[in-house]
């Protein structure tokens, strides 16, 4: 034996209860992270001597299945770093105001001791005093103020806003609530109840990918980690499994263990590619080239040179594959594909209901035209019952939809197709298409099939003439893989290979191929042509809403799970509705005024169509083209006062809200009054109080960062770009000259000092995760969890449902002195989707240039009067208000009844008796908490039961069934405290979660044949949306990503030598989940210490720059300062930055911005919108809250990197 | 026959994400305090790349670890007796700040505390130790993620043994790659950090083999920081006293995994009992590097060998513990399957931790600057893989490419065979072939893809009963500890003594 000796004696060994000492607790406390993050991961809280000490994963999800792998652990190295933050010297720990405002603040409240309205009012309309405690935003002077100073002050801007120019002038901003959805639900309740605007989020990150509501009608759905499991081949395209999905990355790695192919598609080697069998190195933004490379092959040796059953059978019954589409004739006798043969236009069928919104396929057995249920027509109808995807007509008689016109008729017309390869609309191809000619009550047309047209979209001939690619290797023509080679760098062999194998395994699976997609795509200008690549390629496989099938997107935390029930409590619809609900893109673009560093949006994006009026000019006009005709969302609303409007209709003699209502509609259609964003830069239409709350709305979200604190802070800024929009802009108000600063006040609930916190006025101080009660779900797991108090909230903190129930006490308080009765509010309101409104504009047409009437509802805008009642806004805020009761809860436009329920409740619960009535009490979390979880149908199965009753009566259909097993289940607030639960089976998600099976979306589409909600009720290849024409993406196609000189980022920068021109990406990081965690010590020790560029060696040698060197990255938006790490690892050509970093943390000056204080990444970023999102009015095209509209792209953005010589803090 | 009992723990890296959510679960709940801001008991590198401390596997800088010059004898490299006595005072083979990092932190107070000025505040980055100012220059994960680095990357030592050619290939595009490497103490069965230390502080506890320094004897010479090939013991400058991984001894005892495995979210820790027999050790570290692997894996003794379960009750071993190590994975990714492999075995400590290497994805090259790759396997092949077997081999076999490959065989054909059984778009006799030529069969496939792929923390750790209660009785009764438990005026080391 060796002299080693091993030694057993305990009594020699008694120091080691050193260590046991260190880790023995006084008690864990199950709570997770209630930070923008798909996460949601159970953690236990570990406190000690009455201190959170650290914290490790919860292990105890419930097991789904033993064949697949469970669920624990989940967390990463950025949650488990949380408890940092704490007791850290970065934690708010009491109610702060910048010390300008303060003195200004106590001044007035001496002149004005009575009236604190009044004293808000002198300061904020006195321009002196405006200016002086605007310029000092962000630049330090904070103060320590009391909770009950802070009140005051909040209640006074609120009121005099409603006051002076309505209350739609206040706006609050949270991101995703589904991670915290109770702190959300605080501040969103407050601002409904006010009459204020709760901003959208989802697109605003642009997490919504567009392409979602194009071909589904859904905001997105996706599978949970699971599901991953089950694929036999995933490509992730786009997205960092490993470095974004951390907690979920081992499903896709034990995936490949049980015999799937990963295939990684990324410009840069990252994490994910570690796990790849093969890495495709295509260069960024470049996918949609390969996919619909990709797409090419598949039709041609699946459906061309041979037919696979199972993928024709899937593209006949799922799709619009087999839908009739009318060819309209040009000038030089080529045809252009263009809406769906409508039953309006056959005699034999113009007289059904809604016959505009029902079309038709051939029948396989007959040659006749057949008229399939499940369209939106079906849905909005009286008779119900017939919108489901049985392959039958309404009168129940089979039909068996074609395909393929294709040897079915000897006449062919030539289908012109457009090739926006060089990112212009200057070359057109002329192929043959099959085609039959049907008599309309308009005359004769020809028709052919989707399918048909995909066919001819691809390139891929059977046997027509026109201008056909000659094979694979023929690149003079779009899609072929050889033609895909000069965008991707990626052999057009590599996309044979690819497309084979993948139909190969879809074959052999039942369609086992999927798609995990991220920002790396979404976050592209044209994010939508790319995504449909990708869709269409699973469609043609077969392989949408199958388990382990399908297109994942995870992009941002999307998924309340609870949503019926947690919704009308959120936004304050159990008193009053609907909610002033904006979507933020448009919100921003037009308020903080980057509209004006625009010019024409075509010169970024090609059409095809310059003349339809959605498809030329600039993107401000679309957007008051959007918001008269109730497409999109605008708030504030006009260019006058709400109330005053009223107040002008009473003294014009009306009586009833409807008399108000047209006297609103005749000042609009006067143009005496118009939409605020008609006119943004009118002070009547500023917005004028921001809150912001779980979020970092001035700087991780704020495309354009540089342009908020410009125009909306009025502080110092970084950006030079010249305003360019006045020759562009034809219908939007210019102003030469703009008042800069249009925000009074800046409210931030924060726990950390972060960059929004630094540059608001007041911020005041939250509970953390650890501290406070809420709920968390995700859609990367099918459970629900609760965040729980550990220890009380630290120091003077709240929860931000304590905050705004503070906010809303004191506000009520004032306004029983100063505004004691309710008062009529004009409300608008945009035309919905999952409304019979989806009917409302089969045409596009303005009433503002006379094309037709102006009707609320139908060509513009939803208009309600609706009543606020500010003296009992904290008695509203804590009850669970009687139109929870009276109407029911519904999602998706599937509705179930509570009323029993509510009643029943009264008894057993918590109550809040005033004015002589008794509601269940929201006034406690946690209470809070338990009214979501009892009412909701995920968490109830009693209200599951009762919404798959009503989903029946749609379709015809009986899918009760689904929620037989759970009927008895019913889940509080402590059940999720000891452990995780699995949510039920609804129809408000398309998955299954039943017994042993995975989430996966759109399962009930096709097991239930219940219809997506789009136009035809299938998935859509194909859209027909006038505006999709014009643009030249009716069909899916390519449009390569912007070149510098459309995106105008460098104008007025240097690009002097020893600089180099780079395009600037800002994928998610390692290190930080957004900007929270990225400023923790151990996050920033495991790093570089500060927040580094990446970039390639080569790239680096140009500018002389070695790694870990400073460096300045700057363009006409602003600037950032940092260092680089120069790796191999990226592509030449291209800058991360990775999203997000602080400017709060050793951000050194910019010489090349006057030595002022460096940005973030926002800094260099502007938004811009692509307004084909937002049409409106017709079926999947139709607004809801996060659903539609144009999301805030960021990728297509150029910087200058130069060397920084000196560092100056 | 010496039979011990040692916890012994697997880390499969093909699963290994990067995260170092482990490091964090670590430094929370051991190192959070002053004298300790540098230690990472638990690390995650990123391979290829230099580690933490930068070069640690430099052992002609560091000598750490055993020499031998192929007689009887082993020797530390970092002293011989004449010297040991003056490099108690001062010892050149230590890694200094600059090796490691000087601990930083930010005056985030500027934030709250700043005057009103005319420009933004910052909170600026200050050294830790110091409190001035401090350029990051380096840190404790700096080439994290770094492949294609030429700097870090391309600084491997395991490198070294690759021709020009390979090497040049690694820092192109289409061949870069990388992997991670998380590293705890090995808890070496022939550990030199123990033969190194002067006053004797450092041990093997007999009943797990978990290697701890004795917090009360240390007196902070540091020979061991020396000696450690794996530079996993620090000195914490604000005790005087050495201080590394513990294996989380203390929940252990409870019946729960090291922080770090709990907290392990690739799911790739694994933990479980080997039995070895004491007297193989260090004969078994006495031979060629070549044949090291197997050396090792000769001292292991089957927990199923009626002989050795009978020498080890002898040896006080209890039947829950040897019932520990009969269904422990350790055994099965070690012996049985023969997966998993020690971290430079050349360094002769007899690690008690083994890696499963890594499968990576297949190479691509630029044609006329096309990327493009050949397609004749469905999945990654060994062939055509982005690392070369020789730096595999380098870091977990000494040197020999052949234990690396016939793993890899393996791991590739666990895949394959379950791409047929669930697919079947692959030939049946070329996947029998790929069976064979791993030398598995389905049986052995359905194992380790189960153990692989589908394990709740119930199999992934198998974690020995350590009855307390006795060991207590020898300087108290249970019953007075369980009355008095943690009543103490010094609540550090003399808890249960009170």
């Amino acid at each position: 034996m060796s002299w080693i000796q091993d030694i057993f004696a305990p009594e020699d060994r008694t120091w080691e209860s050193f260590y046991r000492n260190r880790w023995s607790y006084d008690k864990k406390v199950r709570s997770t992270h209630g930070v923008n993050c798909t996460g949601s991961c159970s953690w236990e809280i570990y406190v000690k001597n009455g201190v959170v000490v650290w914290e490790l994963q919860g292990l105890d999800y419930p097991i789904i299945d033993k064949t697949i792998p469970p669920y624990e652990p989940r967390g990463c190295q950025r949650g488990i770093s949380y408890s940092w933050y704490i007791y850290s010297p970065i934690r708010v720990k009491y109610p702060y105001v910048r010390g300008v405002l303060l003195d200004l603040w106590r001044k007035a409240k001496k002149a004005n001791p009575d009236d604190p309205i009044a004293a808000w009012r002198s300061i904020v309309s006195d321009p002196e005093s405006r200016k002086k405690y605007q310029q000092a935003r962000g630049k330090g002077g904070f103060r320590r103020s009391s909770w009950a100073e802070v009140n005051e002050i909040m209640a006074a801007a609120n009121l005099h806003t409603v006051q002076r120019y309505g209350p739609d002038r206040i706006a609050g901003f949270s991101p995703i609530p589904a991670m915290s959805m109770l702190s959300y639900a605080a501040g969103a309740r407050f601002c409904q109840l006010m009459g204020g605007v709760s901003l959208s989020f989802y697109d605003w990150y642009c997490d919504l990918p567009p392409a979602s509501p194009e071909v589904w009608g859904e905001q997105t759905d996706v599978a949970e980690s699971a599901d991953w499991f089950h694929s036999k081949f995933i490509a992730t395209v786009g997205s960092n499994v490993l470095m974004t999905r951390t907690p979920d990355a081992h499903f896709l790695v034990e995936a490949r263990h049980a015999g799937a192919k990963v295939v990684v598609f990324s410009p840069d080697f990252s994490q994910v590619s570690k796990v790849a069998d093969e890495w495709v190195p295509l260069h960024q933004g470049t996918d949609g080239a390969f996919w619909m490379s990709v797409g090419h092959v598949i039709l041609k040796e699946n459906y061309a040179d041979r037919q696979v059953p199972a993928f024709q059978d899937y593209m006949r019954q799922y799709t619009d594959a087999a839908f009739l589409v009318t060819l309209d004739k040009q000038p030089d006798g080529s045809y252009r594909a263009g809406k769906l043969l409508r039953a309006s236009q056959l005699a034999a069928t113009k007289a059904e209901e809604n016959a505009d919104w029902k079309f038709f396929v051939v029948d396989e057995a007959t040659g006749e035209l057949r008229m399939p249920k499940g369209t939106v027509g079906h849905r909005w109808q009286k008779q119900k019952g017939q919108w489901n995807l049985k392959l039958e007509d309404a009168a129940g008689k089979p039909i068996k939809p074609l395909l393929e016109l294709k040897g079915r008729t000897e006449l062919t017309a030539p289908l012109e197709v457009s090739d926006f390869s060089d990112g212009t609309n200057s070359r057109t191809l002329k192929r043959h298409v099959p085609v039959r000619q049907v008599e309309t009550v308009n005359g004769p047309v020809l028709v052919t099939t989707a399918m048909e047209l995909y066919f001819a979209q691809y390139g891929v001939n059977r046997g027509f003439e026109g201008q056909w690619p000659k094979g694979y290797e023929d690149d003079s023509q779009p899609f072929t893989p050889a033609w895909q080679e000069r965008f991707t760098g990626v052999a057009g062999s590599v996309a044979v290979n690819f497309a084979r194998e993948w139909a190969r395994t879809a074959e052999h699976t039942g369609g086992k191929c999927s798609v995990i997609i991220g920002a790396g795509v979404n976050h592209w200008y044209h994010n939508n042509l790319i995504y449909r690549s990708i869709i269409n390629a699973l469609m043609f496989c077969g392989c949408i809403g199958k388990s382990g099938g399908g297109l994942n997107h995870y992009v941002g935390q999307e998924k309340l799970v609870p949503q019926a029930s947690w919704a009308p409590i959120a936004f304050g619809a159990d008193w009053a509705g609907p909610p002033r609900q904006q979507n933020t893109p448009s919100f921003h673009y037009m308020h903080s005024d980057q509209w004006r560093y625009d010019r024409a949006f075509t010169e970024i994006c090609a059409v095809k169509d310059g003349s339809h009026p959605m498809a030329h000019g600039h993107t401000a006009d679309k957007q008051a083209l959007a918001v008269r005709l109730g497409w999109l969302p605008c708030y504030p609303q006009f260019t006058k006062h709400n109330f005053e409007l009223v107040k002008e209709a009473q003294a014009a003699g009306a009586k009833t809200d409807e008399e108000i209502v047209a006297h609103v509609v005749k000042q609009l259609k006067e143009r005496k009054v118009k939409f605020a964003m008609e006119d943004p830069d009118n002070p009547e239409c500023f917005p004028r109080v921001f809150y912001i709350w779980r979020g970092n709305a001035l700087m991780s979200s704020a495309k354009g960062h540089e342009y908020f604190l410009k125009h909306y802070l009025g502080t110092h800024n970084n950006a030079i770009a010249e305003e360019e929009a006045k020759p562009f802009v034809k219908d939007v108000t210019w102003h030469d000259k703009v008042e800069l600063g249009k925000m009074d006040l800046i409210v931030d609930l924060n726990f950390r000092m972060d960059t929004s916190a630094l540059y608001s006025d007041i911020v005041l101080p939250a509970a953390t995760y650890y501290e406070k009660n809420d709920l968390n779900s995700t859609d990367m797991h099918s459970f629900i969890h609760p965040l729980q108090a550990a220890v009380p909230p630290c120091w003077e903190s709240k929860s931000d449902w304590q905050i705004f129930r503070g906010v809303t006490e004191a506000t009520a308080k004032l306004a029983q002195r100063f505004m004691p009765e309710p008062v009529k509010d004009v409300l608008i309101s945009p035309l919905m989707h999952d409304t019979p409104a989806e009917m409302a504009q089969p045409t596009v047409k303005d009433w503002a240039k006379g094309e037709c009437e102006l009707i609320p509802g139908k060509t513009a805008p939803n208009i309600k009067i609706v009543t606020r009642d500010y003296a009992n806004l904290l008695n509203r805020f804590v009850s669970l208000g009687p139109n929870f009761r009276n109407n029911g809860l519904s999602v998706h436009g599937t509705h179930y009844d509570v009323d029993d329920a509510y009643d029943a409740y009264l008894h057993t619960s918590p109550t809040e008796k005033w004015a002589g009535k008794e509601y269940p009490s929201l006034r406690d979390d946690k209470d809070a908490c338990n009214i979501i979880l009892h009412f909701a149908a995920e968490t109830n199965g009693e209200m599951a039961w009762r919404a798959f009753e009503a989903e029946s009566i749609k379709t015809g259909i009986d899918h009760t069934h689904l929620a037989k097993d759970t009927r008895a289940v019913r889940t509080t607030f402590d059940d999720l405290a000891a452990q995780p639960r699995r949510t039920l089976t609804t129809p408000f998600w398309t998955g299954i979660t039943n017994g042993k099976r995975t989430y996966s979306a759109y399962c009930q589409n096709i097991e239930e044949l219940i219809p997506w909600r789009t136009l035809t009720g299938r998935q859509h290849l194909y859209l027909d949306h006038e505006a999709y024409v014009a643009f030249g993406e009716n069909l899916p196609t390519f449009k390569p990503r912007a070149e510098l000189r459309v995106t105008r980022d460098l104008e007025k920068s240097n690009k002097e030598p020893g600089s180099i021109v780079l395009n600037y990406l800002t994928p998610h990081g390692k290190w930080h989940i957004h900007s929270t965690y990225g400023d923790t010590l151990r996050m920033k020790t495991l790093s570089r210490g500060c927040y580094p560029v990446w970039i390639n060696d080569k790239d680096a040698d140009l500018i002389g720059l070695e790694d870990n060197g400073w460096v300045e990255v700057f363009n006409d938006h602003g600037v950032v300062c940092t260092r680089a790490v120069v790796s191999a690892r990226i592509p030449q050509g291209i800058m991360l930055l990775y999203h997000s970093p602080e400017r709060t943390l050793g951000v050194p000056k910019s010489p090349e911005r006057g030595n002022r204080r460096a940005g973030g990444h926002n800094s260099l970023t502007r938004t811009r919108l692509k307004p084909l999102f937002m049409i409106g009015g017709y079926a999947q095209f139709t607004y809801a809250f996060n659903y539609w509209g144009p999301p805030g792209v960021n990728r297509d953005t150029f910087v200058v990197v130069k060397k920084l010589d000196k560092v100056v803090y | 026959m010496d039979v011990r009992a040692h916890v012994s723990v697997i880390f499969h890296l093909d699963k290994c994400i990067g995260c170092h959510t482990c490091s964090v679960a670590c430094k929370n709940v051991w190192t959070d305090r002053p004298g300790a801001e540098y230690m990472w008991w638990n690390n995650v590198e990123t391979k290829p790349g230099t580690g933490y401390p930068t070069h640690w596997e430099k052992q002609d800088k560091f000598n750490g670890g055993w020499k031998w010059n192929g007689n009887g004898k082993l020797d530390l490299r970092c002293q011989n007796k004449a010297d040991a006595f003056l490099k108690l005072f001062y010892n050149p083979n230590q890694p200094n700040l600059d090796d490691y990092y000087e601990p930083f932190t930010y005056k985030y107070e500027d934030l709250f505390t700043a005057k009103a000025g005319d420009d933004q505040p910052t909170a600026v980055p200050v050294s830790l130790i110091t409190g001035e100012p401090i350029e990051i220059k380096s840190g404790p994960n700096w080439d994290d993620d770094l492949s294609g680095s030429p700097i870090y990357a391309e600084n491997d030592l395991n490198l070294d043994k690759l021709t020009d050619e390979e090497r040049a290939q690694l820092f192109e595009v289409e061949r870069l790659t990388m992997f991670y490497l998380p590293r705890i103490c090995n808890h070496c069965a022939n550990p030199s950090c123990v033969a190194a230390c002067p006053s004797g502080a450092i041990y093997k506890r007999g009943e797990d083999g978990i290697v701890l320094i004795n917090q009360e004897k240390c007196r902070g010479w540091r020979a061991c920081v020396a000696a450690c090939p794996y530079k996993k013991i620090y000195y914490n400058w604000k005790t005087g006293k050495s201080e590394k991984c513990i294996l989380c001894f203390p929940r252990l005892e409870t019946g729960q995994p090291p922080a770090c495995f709990h907290s392990c979210v690739g799911r790739i820790r694994y933990i479980g009992v080997l039995l070895y027999d004491a007297e193989r050790v260090p004969a078994a570290m006495k031979v060629q590097d070549r044949a090291l692997v197997e050396s090792q894996r000769n001292a292991f003794l089957d927990p199923n060998d009626p002989k050795v379960v009978a020498a080890a009750l002898k040896n006080g071993i209890s039947e829950a513990f040897i019932d520990a190590a009969q269904k422990s994975p350790a055994w099965n990714y070690v012996m049985k399957w023969k997966l998993a492999l020690p971290l430079h075995i050349e360094y002769r400590t007899m690690p008690m931790l083994f890696y499963v290497p890594p499968l990576l994805p297949i190479m691509g090259k630029t044609a006329d600057g096309a990327y493009e790759h050949s397609a004749d396997k469905f999945f990654t092949s060994l062939e055509q893989s982005r690392l070369p077997l020789k730096y595999l081999a380098s870091l977990f076999s000494a040197g020999n490419e052949q234990v690396v490959e016939q793993v890899m065989k393996k791991l590739m054909a666990v895949r394959y065979f379950k791409r047929w059984q669930s697919v079947r778009d692959l030939p049946e006799n070329e996947v029998q072939k790929i069976l064979r030529q791993a030398q598995t069969t389905p049986e052995e496939v359905e194992e380790i893809y189960a153990m692989t792929a589908l394990p709740t923390q119930y199999e992934r750790y198998i974690l020995p009963p350590i009855q307390r209660e006795e060991a207590i009785q020898n300087t108290c009764s249970p019953e007075a500890c369980k009355g008095c438990s943690g009543f103490s005026l010094e609540p550090t080391t003399q808890g249960e003594r009170a």
